[in-house]
């Protein structure tokens, strides 16, 4: 490596590094491109003319007020050209979209829509312009290599969402939300699309597979939460603290005042 | 001895100190200290324990944790995880983390017990601070016993070691990442960091050889010292006898309550099942550091929400309130003050703690001994002292949940951050003047009362048409508690010393005593009292 370095050093010329930099960035910029879209243009499924027909007066309905009647965006929501229907499916599907009133990161509310409305959302956002797929059920059956989406979970998504799924917070009142009870379909459109202030896991960075064993791994978590009993909200120290001074030496205060009150 | 226990059980309980003693005696002659022992006499009160409490979850961690160096391996030797827990099967870890994982799903009772092991531990410091505040609110420090305030303080500080160094041991994701930090501490002490840092952990962090560092000090150097000073703590209770709360019959030479042997004893024994019963309670019902949810150390990954137990959260609060940024270079070295500041502001805190008794002691010009109690609100400036001085306490501690603070109350974590800023300088403020006042307020309540009775709650009118309350009549130990305002407390009077000056240490102290006595109720003098009696006649008992 440094030999080639000083090589190159030698015969170096303002210009070469110039086109050496453009090369550089145009390589990297393609293989991104190209890596990219592997996942973006995996959206294969087909959609009926009649569920995109519906899912359009939907749209124009609910959703097209703030995200303008072309997808482009308005002011009042961003655009949703190339967002894909997994995004869609999220959003709608977990209560965020249509959003209500303003705040730092839409809330979690009660769905609106039943799930064939939603599919046809979806395949109307995705018949203007491909983007993520909802994801095939072969990796949603929580069926995979727990310990291997641990090590994943930990590694790619605890800090932000505690390494028990327990949530945690970002800046700007924004926050990573607590994982338990989140549907398998809705874990897996969150890392191929990453909502907010979460980053897109395309499969490049965690394959369809590990997906999977993240889903597995979660899921398992949330079947059994506490081996050692209740679990305090999971979020480590902090409630373990509160626990002893408000319940473990609060409890045994009280007996010490009874038991020393009845004395006297 | 000057003691005298509760009259009518004295020939009993003696008897019983003399039998146990001179068994005792002919075997092994040391009968005399038997007897001496079982015929101290403690004084029953709830405030007074909170020390046992202490001790006895202290008791608990001793017993649980030689249950678990029988199955802990403290190596870092690299194993594949091959135990019962699914999700972290062939997995790569240390011995240390696969033998924790083993001693919680695969030896029997092993849960239970590492449970009661970690529950115990942050009970034991829940009581070692509780009880230290009873002790500051109480004036329990004053001469003779500030040495056993320093011993004290010391436990207290052990307390932390010995937590530290044991949440450690499993060299789980949490517990390195509170390494972590403890070595950006120490790399952060200029010039010597680096090499601390490295002697301690064998090489560049992590190193291979810190869990076998921190399991000789956690299970022998810490405890043995802890239970050394222990031990001498307990002597000087004994030697300087227990202080009592003020009440009829009790004086500064007298102890009221009962003998050790065998009432104290006996309920004190009965008082450790309670409290480890208690402890193995919460061990069984209530899940504490799932060291599998966090999974082995590896320096890359950090969880949200990475707090270190509640004993240690103050300093990680510190941590969180130094504001960024705040480092400079100087001769080629770093010097980060977002480090340095905290082991400053956590130094003088913890120096104002451990030397607080002296300060007193210096500031009133007090030498006197004391054995009776001071009631809170008698000491109106100490207790807005003390209540400063949780006050800090508890802000840093808060700060080190700030971002579950953030989440739970729907809050922004920089709001939360610089609200606790502003708390940390503004809060100690309020809360020695709102407890200073709440405690005068108390005295001159006291005095109301014990001049006019305590109120009825009935509003009688007077043929005048005056309306008036019916204000009872107290009874005379109520009296006694009350009147116990001793008025011998003077300000530090400013003289000159002996080379006829006044320097600017005798200033100060002058200054700072007149801040400490500065605002006070007169307590009531005999004549008041009198006089009192005179005006209300029993019949009626009005009030003025
Ligand atoms: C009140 C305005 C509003 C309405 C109505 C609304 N949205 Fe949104 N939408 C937003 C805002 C603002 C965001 C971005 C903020 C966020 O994600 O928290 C967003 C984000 C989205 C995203 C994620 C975009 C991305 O980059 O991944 C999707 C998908 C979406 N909305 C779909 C819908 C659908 C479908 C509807 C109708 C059912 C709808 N929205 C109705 C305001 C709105
Ligand atoms: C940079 C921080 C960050 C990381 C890393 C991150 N997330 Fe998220 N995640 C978020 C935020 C913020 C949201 C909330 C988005 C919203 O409400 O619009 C979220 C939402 C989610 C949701 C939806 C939860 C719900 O209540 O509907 C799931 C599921 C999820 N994340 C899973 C993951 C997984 C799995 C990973 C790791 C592969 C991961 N996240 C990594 C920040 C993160």
């Amino acid at each position: 490596m440094s030999t080639l370095r000083k090589k190159k050093q030698a015969r170096r010329s303002g210009l070469a590094s110039v086109a050496l930099v453009v090369f550089g960035l145009l390589l990297t910029g393609g293989v991104y491109a190209v890596f990219n879209s592997t996942s973006a243009d995996a959206d294969t499924s087909t959609y009926s003319a009649a569920q995109i027909e519906e899912g359009k007066n939907l749209f124009v309905a609910n959703c097209a007020t703030c995200h303008g009647l072309d997808l482009a965006g308005t002011n009042a929501g961003p655009s949703l050209i190339g967002v894909g229907a997994a995004s869609v499916h999220f959003q709608v599907g977990t209560g965020r979209m249509p959003m209500a009133n303003s705040a730092p990161q839409a809330p979690v509310k009660p769905v609106v829509f039943t799930e064939e409305q939603i599919l046809s959302l979806a395949a109307y956002v995705a018949s203007i312009s491909p983007g993520p797929a909802i994801p095939s059920d072969k990796y949603l059956d929580a069926n995979g290599e727990a310990a291997n989406g641990g090590e994943l979970f930990r590694i790619n998504c605890a800090m932000c969402h505690n390494v028990a799924g327990a949530g945690g917070a970002l800046t700007g009142g924004k926050f990573a939300p607590a994982l338990d009870g989140v549907a398998p379909v809705h874990i897996y459109e969150a890392m191929i699309t990453g909502p907010q202030n979460m980053p897109v896991f395309n499969d490049m960075n965690i394959s369809p597979d590990d997906k999977r064993d993240i889903i597995t791994y979660l899921k398992y978590m949330e079947a059994n939460a506490g081996p050692g009993g209740f679990t305090l909200g999971s979020l480590g120290p902090v409630s373990e603290g509160l626990f002893v001074w408000i319940f473990g030496l609060g409890g045994i205060l009280g007996i010490v005042v009874w038991m020393t009150s009845r004395a006297n | 001895m000057s003691q005298t226990t509760v009259e009518p059980e004295r020939g009993k309980l003696d008897r019983f100190s003399r039998a146990a003693a001179s068994y005792v005696d002919d075997r092994t002659k040391i009968g005399v200290l038997v007897k001496e022992f079982g015929r101290k006499i403690f004084p029953d009160h709830w405030s007074f324990m909170l020390g046992e409490i202490a001790l006895f979850s202290f008791i608990t961690i001793l017993i649980t944790g030689v249950f678990l160096t029988l199955f802990f391996d403290p190596s870092m030797a690299h194993v594949e995880y091959e135990g019962s827990y699914l999700p972290l099967k062939g997995m790569e870890m240390s011995a240390a983390m696969a033998s924790t994982l083993d001693i919680s799903f695969d030896i029997r009772g092993g849960l239970l017990i590492r449970q009661v092991h970690h529950w115990a531990a942050l009970l034991f410091n829940a009581a070692i601070g509780l009880h230290i505040l009873r002790v500051f609110f109480t004036g329990a420090f004053r001469k003779p016993r500030e040495i056993n305030w320093i011993i004290g303080f010391l436990l207290f500080v052990l307390a932390l070691v010995a937590g530290f160094t044991g949440y450690s041991l499993p060299d789980d994701l949490l517990s390195g990442n509170g390494l972590r930090i403890i070595d950006g501490f120490i790399k952060a002490l200029p010039f010597v960091g680096v090499w601390i840092s490295y002697l301690l952990f064998g090489g560049e962090f992590p190193g291979d050889d810190l869990v076998g560092r921190f399991y000789s000090l956690h299970i022998l150097v810490v405890p043995a010292v802890i239970l050394l000073l222990i031990g001498i703590h307990l002597v000087l209770v004994f030697l300087h006898k227990h202080t009592q709360y003020p009440g009829p019959g009790k004086t500064e030479k007298n102890i009221v309550g009962q003998p050790i042997l065998p009432v104290y004893a006996a309920k004190a024994g009965g008082f450790f099942f309670i409290v480890s019963g208690f402890v193995f309670l919460l061990g069984g019902i209530f899940q504490i550091n799932p060291v599998w949810n966090y999974g082995p150390y590896d320096p890359s990954p950090i969880s949200a929400g990475t707090q270190p137990d509640w004993y240690m959260g103050w300093t990680d609060g510190f941590l969180r309130l130094v504001p960024s940024h705040w480092e400079f270079v100087l001769w080629g070295y770093t010097f980060s003050m977002n480090l340095l500041v905290v082991y400053i502001v956590a130094g003088i805190f913890l120096g104002l703690v451990a030397l607080y008794p002296f300060i007193e002691a210096w500031i009133t010009g007090d030498k006197r001994e004391h054995h009776l109690l001071d009631r809170p609100r008698k000491a109106a400036t100490r207790t807005g002292i003390g209540a400063a001085g949780v006050m800090f306490y508890a802000v840093a501690w808060a700060a080190a949940s700030s971002d579950l603070i953030a989440t739970h109350f729907h809050l922004s974590l920089e709001g939360v951050t610089i609200f606790l800023q502003i708390l940390l300088f503004v809060g100690p403020v309020f809360s020695f003047i709102i407890a200073k006042r709440i405690a005068l307020a108390l005295q001159k309540k006291d005095r109301e009362i014990v001049l006019h009775g305590s109120e009825s709650g009935y509003i009688v009118r007077l043929e005048g048409g005056e309306y008036v309350e019916v204000h009872n009549p107290i009874d005379d130990g109520l009296r006694w508690k009350l009147l116990s305002y001793h008025s011998d407390y003077e300000p530090w009077m400013l003289r000159p010393n002996a080379k006829g000056k006044i320097g600017f240490w005798r200033r100060t102290r002058a200054a700072l005593s007149r801040f400490y006595f500065e605002d006070r109720i007169e307590p009531v003098s005999q004549s008041e009292l009198d006089a009192a009696r005179h005006d209300h006649k029993p019949e009626l008992n009005t009030g003025h």
